[in-house]
């Protein structure tokens, strides 16, 4: 099939105003939200509905042409970076809840929907834990794609402990259903998180849970990221889960209080957001216990949101934390790294060092109780080499957390930005079984290629299982 | 060992045991991979196989991270014994499936089994199966290969999460010989609400009201023999006594008998993990809507079947007698799958133990095994659909 007749095709599937062609059109999905990379596809197609997704997959596999899905768009690792001779399938006007049973404590939905609707669906007395920082317009297909984290991850988990069921177009346009409890392989358990390089997701149901009853939020402000970090130590030792747990450094302080005015400590040198969720009495007990623990890990100030105001202010600071940046560096690149909590310390003198060497300002902003770090990496484009110094730098920061047990990425995936990383935490063999899962799901390789995986690999034949001879059955033969 | 094994053999290392792996498929042969064996008879027959590959000397507690709440296992180490360091230091693997075979008492259940065969127990309500606790694998596969995936830290989403695809696999793609498993605080205290009823309706009205209320349990069962059940509601932590009689309220608003709270509860909960396995009659998991669990118990009980079960969770065992097998699987609840765990011979040859039917997933299934492990050595036959 050539272009033109596979762009036909498209338009017959989805309708022609729903199949961009144009320059301008194609230039706004370049990029996802990682914006230095950029490539314009041959086409984007938006489907309306499942079955249009379908066509327009299967068209894609006649003509042996690649293709990309995408969500919203707010991708921190090019995940969603279009293929240049390929086809970016937009997702965004599948957007419809389907069905919503709070006795199953279930619902369903396209991949279209934003994570935030999902939890207002269910709302007031059910929510959906994952939630990343840009769950106003984030899309839950982006999410099952990524296995997407949050603020609350250590406590609830991740996106993977909430997906119930898929359904998924494979890559030649065969729909499967995958269940999380069927028996059989967990397929959808390999689905999640594999970055839309199995396939895509055209309905996804979900789990959601009861909205605690009771939330406690604080504040506490410390001398420096290591007494900080002893607290953290200290309440998660007393068997402590907090709802979430959030550690911010002096330089992120300063530049998301000068957006926000919450009345953060300038003079602090770690910020540590600790919240309690759960029954009332639990948090309660527990409450006043953390407030001891900050004390004693040398907190200079606690200060409890006495009312739903309050903690909002708390959270819109620690949110603000990214974008605020801005104030304090032309640009920034957003690591995301993850280390043993226990190795905090370690690993943020590392990084104290590293910005020492390449005159680099690092922030720090991090999801303290599973040891997820977003450092940011701030630099001025203006400066010649700046930009590559600061990703050289982003590389180094990464590298340290897996030499401290961790690994490359905890939430943003690997993409095409990670992938050179990859290396440095699988072996061969072990990106060899990964190649193994792509080719059963993707042998010819149509499904968002030249992510995840370090270098470009095709899938062998695979040789026939083996299947025992008549005569070894009847014991006449030997197999030697 | 089968009738027929020739070779059993126990190795200490990985390479060891991939190399065993390797040669036996180069020539030909088919490989019985086994942890405690304790499920031995689970899964489909297969043909035969002359070797068998044990984990039982692959059994170091590699790391235990405390402060990091994680813990790297050998697959052939005992969950009893694991559970016995983490609870030293305050914690533990909130996995808690029966670790004794039907109608032993040695609690042999590795966690290489364990994860191999997604079993699971209480625990399940909160924490979810094997595949949720597992942060990473290291396993052998068929041509040699030792492959890792996932990490040792909570949060991680780099490359394809094959411990998943491993989790619940019976040993087809290939031999699980390590586990890195996220660990949880042990409560500090426990208590249980329970109550009971001969209503298989009001049962499963409580048990939604269980769910729904903001209790953050720890565990929610449901029990079923003869006419009358009950319902279980564990609640953990400093205040477990105070929610747990919160709990009991709910129960009591929904209007079951006997209502009350104990906080010596271990021993309840030990009666409804040992209902999980049956030494003389079928033993079948039932997977449904957890709305459906009224309709599952009348079904049960007209099949002369006992039950316990995760209510929310929707997760089944059901005992039945060998001869009503083929009748309580007629009744199941629209949509719901199952399993054939424990039953006698002429129940496993009568009833496929996995159910499942040729589609798409299946054939999805079988191109991963094909992949996985191309010669076809790895435990053959015992799983979905031949595999």
């Amino acid at each position: 099939m050539s272009a033109s007749a596979l762009l036909s095709r498209l338009a017959a599937v989805c309708g022609e105003e729903y199949v961009l062609t144009h320059p301008h059109a194609l230039a706004t999905y370049a990029s996802d939200g990682l914006a230095q990379y950029h490539q314009t596809p041959l086409a984007v197609a938006r489907p309306g509905s499942v079955d249009e997704v379908h066509g327009v997959v299967r068209a894609c596999f006649e003509a042996g042409v690649p293709w990309v899905a995408r969500g919203a768009g707010t991708g921190l690792s090019g995940g969603a970076l279009p293929v240049a001779e390929g086809v970016l399938i937009a997702l965004s006007r599948l957007r419809r809840i389907l069905s919503v049973d709070l006795d199953d404590g279930a619902i369903v939905v396209e991949p279209g929907v934003t994570n935030l609707a999902i939890s207002r669906a269910v709302s007031p007395t059910h929510f959906f834990p994952p939630d990343p920082s840009s769950q106003i317009v984030c899309s839950i297909g982006g999410n099952v794609a990524e296995n997407s984290g949050g603020a609350h991850c250590f406590k609830y988990g991740f996106t993977t402990n909430y997906v119930t069921g898929l359904e998924v177009v494979l890559s030649d346009g065969t729909v499967v259903e995958l269940s999380d409890d069927a028996p059989g392989y967990d397929l959808l358990g390999a689905f999640v998180g594999s970055e839309g390089t199995l396939g895509v997701a055209t309905r996804i149901s979900l789990r959601v849970v009861p909205v605690p009853e009771s939330v406690r939020t604080l504040v506490a402000f410390f001398e420096d990221t290591s007494a900080a970090g002893d607290a953290v130590t200290a309440i998660v030792s007393a068997g402590i889960v907090p709802g979430a747990i959030e550690m911010m450094d002096r330089l992120s302080i300063r530049a998301a209080e000068a957006a926000t005015h919450a009345g953060y400590r300038l003079d602090a040198g770690a910020a540590l957001i600790v919240e309690l969720d759960g029954p009332e009495e639990e948090c309660t007990a527990r409450f006043d216990h953390v407030m001891e623990m900050c004390s004693q890990a040398g907190a200079r100030d606690v200060r409890v949101a006495q009312s739903e105001a309050e903690r909002a202010l708390i959270w819109k600071t620690r949110r603000a934390a990214f974008a605020a940046m801005g104030r304090i560096a032309p640009a920034y690149y957003v690591q995301d790294g993850v280390i043993p909590r226990t190795r905090l310390s370690e690993v943020l003198a590392r990084i104290d060092e590293l910005s020492a060497e390449y005159g680099l300002q690092v922030a720090n902003v991090f999801h303290a109780g599973d040891g997820n770090l977003h450092p940011l990496v701030c630099y001025d484009s203006a400066r010649a080499g700046e930009p590559e110094r600061a990703e050289e730098l982003a590389g180094l920061i990464v590298k340290a957390c897996v030499e401290a047990g961790g690994s490359i990425t905890g939430e943003h995936g690997v993409g095409v930005d990670k992938k050179r990383y990859m290396p440095a935490m699988f072996s061969e063999p072990d990106l060899e079984a990964f190649q193994r899962l792509r080719c059963a799901f993707d042998p010819h390789g149509l499904a968002n290629p030249g992510k995840v995986m370090p270098t470009p690999r095709l899938c062998g034949e695979v040789p026939g299982p083996y299947r025992e001879h008549p005569l070894e059955r009847a014991g006449v033969a030997e197999r030697f | 060992m089968g009738p027929d094994t020739i070779l059993a053999a126990r190795p200490a290392t990985f390479d060891a045991a991939a190399s065993m792996l390797a040669r036996a498929s180069a020539d030909g042969q088919t490989v019985r991979l086994r942890g405690g064996g304790t499920k031995l008879d689970w899964g489909a027959t297969g043909p035969e196989s002359r070797i068998e590959v044990c984990t039982a000397r692959l059994a170091r507690v590699v790391e235990h991270n405390t402060g990091d709440l994680t813990a790297v296992l050998e697959a052939g180490v005992r969950l009893a014994d694991a559970q016995e360091r983490f609870a030293a230091a305050g914690q533990m693997l909130a996995l808690d499936p029966p670790l004794t075979g039907a109608g032993s008492s040695e609690p042999d259940a590795t966690i290489g089994g364990i994860v191999a065969s997604g079993d699971s127990g209480p625990l399940a309500h909160r924490y979810g199966a094997p595949r949720d606790l597992v942060l990473g694998m290291t396993v052998a596969l068929s041509d040699g290969t030792i492959a890792q995936s996932g990490g040792k830290v909570i949060k991680n989403v780099a490359g394809y999460d094959l411990a998943k695809l491993f989790a619940g696999s019976f040993g087809t793609l290939g031999l699980i010989l390590s586990v890195n498993v996220r660990l949880h605080p042990l409560p500090v205290a426990t208590a249980t609400a329970f109550g009971a009823d001969g209503d298989p309706g009001a049962l499963a009205t409580a048990a939604r009201a269980l769910a729904a209320a903001p209790l953050e349990l720890d565990a929610l069962d449901i029990a079923w023999r003869s006419g009358r059940g009950g319902v279980l509601a564990r609640c953990c932590g400093a205040e477990a006594v105070k929610r747990a009689h919160r709990a009991a309220g709910v129960i009591q608003a929904a209007g079951l008998d006997e209502v009350d709270v104990t906080d010596e509860d271990d021993a309840l909960w030990e009666r409804q993990r040992g209902r999980q396995r049956s030494r003389d009659n079928a033993l079948v998991r039932v997977s449904a809507r957890p709305s459906a669990l009224g309709e599952l118990l009348r079904a049960s009980e007209r099949c002369g079947a006992t039950v316990v079960g995760r209510a929310a969770r929707g997760v089944s065992y059901v005992e039945v007698d060998p001869d009503a097998v083929a009748g309580f699987l007629a009744e199941l609840p629209a949509g719901a799958s199952r399993v054939l765990h424990d039953a006698p011979a002429e129940v496993r040859a009568a009833i496929d133990p996995w159910g499942v039917q040729d589609g798409p997933a299946l054939e999805l299934m079988r191109r991963i095994k094909a992949r996985f492990d191309p010669a076809g050595a790895c435990n053959p036959g015992l799983f979905v659909g031949g595999i």
